[in-house]
């Protein structure tokens, strides 16, 4: 039992807790409140296995997202004071249907690779998450330059198996703020409909 | 700061779960001793800035000539106030609120570069980190409102949740702009890459940086809800807005959480724009400081370095003081009015304007350039062979 495993499990517990409280509470403020922590739980997560920019990502996007989400919730029930929400019967089996084959894929999932459960964090990963791929090359793949396999020696394995994308991730981003721009036009349009 | 705990640590006894807890804890122990006498500070000044621009003398007798006990006498006062709790209340969203708000802003501190590498956890992506961070504080303030069961609390986390969500665009932009001259989101390299004299800082690199930089200035005293801003607490026409439930040491709570974030903003702000640890003269290199020279006085130019960013974070934070007993109190639709309309488009122009600079004068104007990082020389280059094809 190392550090690294002892924040593991505290983490993990926190997410599922967190999860657990935005299903089954009636209340729809506790129920964001419950977001904010599984998802700040997995922020945490993602700190741990080293992956810093996504965990400030998940921050910023899903649990900054949530400060919208939680407005709303607090401005809908304003009038009547600290409403609650009844889950009937069968909304509980649709939603076990529907969460149920989910719940099998990740759980099998998570069983299916035993080896990674195992993993020795040994000084050669230290080493190798020392060499992980920084923000900056991220940031530069996502405008269409890499760097790394641009000015890479023959001898350095990632270079030759990334040969063939070469060209970045400029396709798959500039489609992605396509996307959320039409989004935003779709929305803005539609409060300014009913406003009307 | 990491590495030589670590080290320290490592010679008398060899590696466990056992030791990493307690060198986080050291440091945790650390950085809330430094938040809070900033704090503490913060709170006399506070009153004594706002008395001298009445015409006061602010507090003058606690602790001798100048009153610079005032801070403890306030906590005990606030210590020994009645713990009331609303009867409307919903009683465990506002015993968590206040401490929801406090958090974040002294997570961010953990990815704070105190000097050159004096910092608890160096992340490749701290200047993210703590823009992301910071934009938590409004959960507490949204609880708080919603959880005490009052209009008055209600109505002023309303307006905090629309002013911080619009505030954080041209502060995330604003941020951009020294990111994006540096190349990189590690606030350590950012500080490194103005080393030198202070025409290195980068709110001297060009006029758009200096623009960016008043930006910045404007949306970091309205994230941190303070006047000409503060119209979640707008006392006369909301009582005491969010917190108007709240007394004793849960209202305190609120209130180190205000003071620390408005130290942390002030931190980011003088890694990104004024050179952070470096101060107007190199004095560390020119007294032959540094770490090339020995152990001791790498350790002594370090801790220059260090005074150096406490200092202009107190300089901040005064700067915040001063603003807030001098400038009235805007409207809501006029805060929100300034920052889509003009702090954003401004922010906007400037960021591309930053980028035509970059490229048209890639060694700076008049001989003045400040030292570049590997990765904006790439890019420049990277961006030059594009235009040539």
């Amino acid at each position: 039992m190392d550090a690294t495993a002892i924040f593991f499990w505290l983490l993990a517990a926190l997410a599922v807790a967190g999860a657990l409280l935005v299903v089954i509470t009636p209340h729809i403020v506790h129920a964001a409140v419950g977001l904010i922590l599984a998802l700040s739980a997995v922020a945490g997560l993602f700190f741990l296995a080293g992956a810093e920019f996504l965990g400030a990502m998940q921050i910023m996007i899903y649990v900054g997202g949530t400060v919208v989400l939680l407005a709303f919730g607090v401005m809908l029930t304003a009038r009547l004071t600290f409403v609650r929400m009844r889950t009937t019967a069968d909304q509980w089996v649709i939603a076990i249907l529907l969460a149920a084959p989910l719940a099998i894929i990740l759980l099998q999932s998570a069983w299916a690779y035993g080896h990674l459960r195992s993993a020795q964090v040994s000084s050669e990963t230290r080493s190798m998450e020392a060499e992980a791929v920084s923000a900056t090359d991220l940031g530069l793949a996502l405008v269409g330059v890499r760097p790394q396999v641009d000015g890479a020696s023959g001898s350095d394995p990632r270079s030759a198996s990334n040969h063939a994308t070469m060209e970045g991730y400029i396709l798959p981003f500039e489609l992605v703020s396509v996307h959320l721009l039409v989004v935003m036009i779709g929305a803005a349009y539609l409060a300014r409909r009913r406003m009307e | 700061m990491n590495e030589i705990v670590g080290q320290w640590i490592q010679t008398t006894a060899s590696g466990g779960w056992l030791i990493i807890i307690g060198v986080a804890l050291l440091q945790v122990a650390v950085l809330l001793a430094v938040v809070m006498t900033l704090v503490a500070a913060a709170t006399w000044a506070e009153r004594k800035v706002a008395g001298r621009i009445q015409d006061r003398l602010g507090p003058t007798r606690v602790g001798g000539r100048f009153g610079w006990l005032q801070p403890v006498a306030d906590g005990l006062k606030l210590l020994t106030k009645e713990d009331i709790i609303p009867l409307n209340a919903d009683r465990i969203l506002f015993r968590i609120a206040p401490y929801l708000a406090f958090a974040p802003a002294f997570a961010v501190f953990m990815a704070m570069p105190f000097s050159d590498g004096w910092v608890a956890q160096r992340l490749n992506t701290a200047a993210f980190f703590i823009l992301a961070v910071l934009g938590l504080e409004v959960f507490g303030i949204i609880l708080a409102g919603y959880a005490s069961g009052s209009k008055w609390s209600f109505l002023g986390s309303m307006r905090e949740a629309a002013q911080v969500v619009s505030y954080e665009v041209p502060l995330t932009f604003a941020a951009l702009i020294p990111i994006l001259l540096a190349g990189t989101m590690d606030l350590v390299a950012i500080g490194e890459a103005q080393r030198g004299w202070f025409w290195n800082w980068f709110v001297f690199h060009d006029p758009f940086t200096f623009v960016a930089f008043w930006i910045f200035v404007t949306c970091a005293v309205a994230g941190t809800n303070r006047a000409p801003f503060d119209l979640a607490e707008a006392e006369s026409e909301l009582v005491a807005g969010f917190h108007t439930e709240y007394s004793g040491f849960r209202w305190s709570v609120f209130y180190m959480g205000e003071y620390a974030a408005m130290a942390a903003v002030s931190g980011l702000g003088a890694i990104l724009f004024l050179g952070g640890w470096n101060g107007p003269i190199p004095l560390a290199s020119i007294l032959g400081l540094t770490d090339a020279v020995g152990p001791w006085a790498g350790f002594f130019g370090h801790f220059l370095g260090a005074i150096n960013f406490l200092l202009k974070c107190v300089i901040g934070i005064l700067f915040m003081m001063a603003l807030r007993w001098t400038l009235p109190r805007l409207r809501i639709d006029q805060i929100l009015s300034m920052c889509w309309k003009y702090c954003f488009p401004l922010t906007a122009l400037c960021l591309i304007g930053v980028t035509i600079w970059m490229l048209a004068f890639p060694d700076g104007v008049l001989g003045i350039g400040h030292p570049k990082t590997e990765t904006t020389d790439f890019i420049v280059h990277v961006v030059k062979s594009m235009a040539e094809h």
